[in-house]
């Protein structure tokens, strides 16, 4: 009976043990999650500013100051139009 | 020396006492016992609310999740409005203590006068905002500094990467994140995200180290995708800007839509604005015309006059009218031709334009067949696409009708439209006779039919004037385009003011292109042209041919008129000999 009561203490002194352990892990990773998230959320304003910083550069009255100007660039006139067929079966 | 005693020989033990203090003192200790169980059972069972609420109180925390606004972008996915996230730093100033190479660094950081922050921070308030919407990089800076009494908050911010171009069809927010104009108004129920809130527990130095329960999930704004194409949003807006500018007009309009899916595909206003910067806000920069401001179209209305005779069976096209000697009377009033013209066929009304022509249409039919055909083609009410401001035009009913008026009519003036209802109503003749309705949004699938109003044979008629009608000998040889068939009709307008026509003009083209197989309809609107031209064929046709030949280079439209000066190679690989 004695003896049995030991083991049972012992388990016991184990489970509780345990139980501290997985909780203390638990909350690790649970701040990793947080982490995580919060890389997350970081990443999707970053990738809002990128998509702002795209859309203001490649703007289209940007794009046609800097082709006529800087690049002296201008539309073809008519006759400089080559049509070109399509390839057959395709 | 050895004094004392041993406790076992004690005398005092030989005394005997008496046994009621024994059992006083056993009452009192189990007495005592009781009322710590009786407190104990008090606390843990009956009173446990109470106590938990305080224990939960020293770690749980309530923390808010945002939402963010959801993007509008356009069919290709190019943003067109985005929030991201700003700090704006405010101070309490009875707190704030600077130093005066700390009010330096801190007027460096946020870029404004030193003299400035010490004016804001010498107020008699409890809150000041020191600087409103800074990046969150410059902010993190601020933080770093450390300044008693100054604080941040988070707040977003919302960017129009395609600024004026684009700026009355997107519209704009307000500080508090809310939809004031445009798409940003009508779409704001869904654009809008919602916040949410959890409940977490939190450690000393405020880590979150275990998540309780999720209160309210977060609901981002959903993003919302334009039928707009940016590309030819620009080409509509900066040919416009141009025209304006060449014929010192007041205002002006254009309207570019798919003939297949009724999206439209670009609707470009001037004056426009700045929506990233509207501090300098005017209301006639701010209106949206093509949708809020009705005008009396003119001549652009003579083809569905036209129609309508056709497709009673009152005229075939080739029927010769007689227009001659340019003027009519009906009742009091006279009409005229800016040419005269003798005897023209129905085909050439629509061509060379002719007010009598299509007033001797109109008389030959009911009252009631135009009106049923003008309600039905959608003018005289709201188109209802959701856009906040939209006007329907003015329809008369039929039965207040007098002669006149109807004659009028036929030629576009007592009666007053939108730009956009004019564009989608020469649907009816880019699409084989039916409409369908308009969508701000990207369609995923064209719809299937729409509303027939004309039989094919009748709008392919009419098509095949509007081709005239470009073409010389017609009123707008300017609208032409290399390489493509062009079919479209102008309007010239006088302006009503107090009731009277007066001497300012509305120009206008109505269009669409190629006329083999109609992808584009466009229609330009024009107000108040006063260098010197004011004809639809001279101030809005130009505008119509740049921006129909620019979309449809854009969309790739194959071209179906045989162009002259053009060099034709095949791309088929020569073949090598096996």
């Amino acid at each position: 009976m004695a003896r049995l009561n030991l083991v049972l203490a012992l388990v016991l002194l184990a489970c509780a043990l345990s139980v501290v352990s997985a909780n203390h892990r638990a909350r690790k990773l649970f701040t990793e999650l947080e982490a995580g998230q919060k890389r997350m959320r970081d990443l999707d304003v970053e990738w809002g500013q990128l998509q702002l910083e795209q859309s203001t550069l490649a703007a289209h009255v940007r794009v046609a100051t800097v082709a006529r100007e800087k690049l002296g660039m201008k539309p073809p006139a008519p006759g400089q139009i080559i049509s070109v067929d399509a390839l057959p079966g395709k | 020396m050895s004094r004392s005693i041993k406790f076992s020989k004690s005398p005092l033990l030989s005394q005997r006492l008496p046994p009621w203090r024994q059992r006083l003192v056993l009452v009192l200790l189990l007495g005592g016992f009781l009322t710590l169980i009786g407190r104990s059972l008090y606390l843990q069972a009956f009173n446990n609310e109470f106590l938990g609420d305080k224990g939960r109180a020293r770690f749980e925390r309530v923390i808010d999740i945002s939402a963010t606004r959801g993007r509008i972008t356009d069919r290709h996915g190019d943003v067109l409005a985005v929030s991201t996230p700003v700090r704006s730093i405010w101070a309490i100033p009875e707190d704030v203590e600077l130093a005066p190479a700390q009010a330096r660094s801190l007027a460096a950081l946020l870029e404004i006068d030193v003299r400035e922050i010490n004016r804001k921070l010498a107020t008699e308030r409890d809150f000041v905002y020191v600087k409103r919407q800074l990046p969150p990089d410059v902010a993190e800076r601020v933080t770093a500094l450390k300044l008693p009494g100054i604080h941040q908050k988070n707040e977003y911010r919302r960017y129009y990467p395609s600024g004026e171009v684009m700026a009355h069809m997107v519209g704009f927010t307000g500080v508090e994140d809310s939809g004031q104009e445009g798409i940003e108004l009508a779409f704001d129920s869904q654009l809008a995200g919602k916040p949410g809130s959890r409940r977490v527990i939190k450690d000393r130095r405020g880590n979150v180290v275990e998540d309780v329960e999720s209160i309210r999930p977060p609901q981002e704004g959903r993003e919302i995708v334009l039928a707009i194409d940016s590309k030819i949003q620009y080409l509509a807006y900066s040919h416009l800007k141009q025209a304006l500018q060449e014929h010192r007009a007041k205002a002006g309009g254009v309207v570019v839509l798919d003939a297949r899916s009724g999206e439209v595909l670009a609707l470009a206003n001037l004056p426009t604005y700045n929506p990233n910067n509207r501090s300098k806000l005017v209301g006639a920069q701010l209106r949206n015309r093509a949708l809020t401001d009705s005008f009396e179209p003119g001549s652009t209305l003579k083809p569905f006059t036209a129609a309508l005779a056709l497709e009673t069976g009152k005229v075939r096209v080739d029927t010769p009218i007689q227009t001659a000697p340019g003027k009519m009377t009906i009742g009091s009033a006279t009409i005229s031709d800016a040419h005269a013209h003798g005897v023209l066929t129905v085909a050439q009304v629509i061509q060379k334009s002719s007010n009598i022509g299509s007033a001797k249409l109109a008389l030959s039919m009911k009252p009631e067949e135009m009106w049923t055909m003008f309600d039905s083609l959608g003018f005289g009410a709201p188109l209802k696409l959701g856009f906040p401001g939209e006007v329907g035009g003015r329809l008369r009913p039929a039965k207040t009708w007098r002669p006149i008026e109807q004659a009028t009519m036929a030629y576009g003036h007592g009666i007053s439209v939108t730009l956009i209802q004019l564009a989608r109503a020469y649907q009816v003749f880019a699409r084989d006779g039916d409409l369908v309705p308009l969508s701000l949004a990207r369609l995923d699938a064209p719809p299937l039919a729409g509303k027939r109003i004309f039989s094919v044979q009748t709008a392919r008629e009419v098509r095949t004037m509007l081709e005239m009608a470009v073409q010389p000998g017609g009123t707008a040889p300017k609208a032409q385009i290399p390489g493509y068939r062009v079919a479209g009709k102008t309007g010239t307008a006088h302006k009503l003011e107090g009731g009277a026509y007066a001497n300012k003009y509305v120009a206008s083209f109505v269009g669409f292109a190629p006329a083999s197989e109609p992808r584009l309809i466009i229609a330009v609107m024009i107000d108040e042209p006063s260098n010197g031209k004011h004809y639809g064929g001279d101030v809005a046709a130009p505008v119509f041919a740049q921006v129909m030949a620019g979309s449809l280079r854009t969309l790739g439209v194959a071209p179906d008129a045989p162009q002259k000066p053009l060099v034709l190679t095949s791309a088929e690989p020569a073949r090598e000999e096996m």
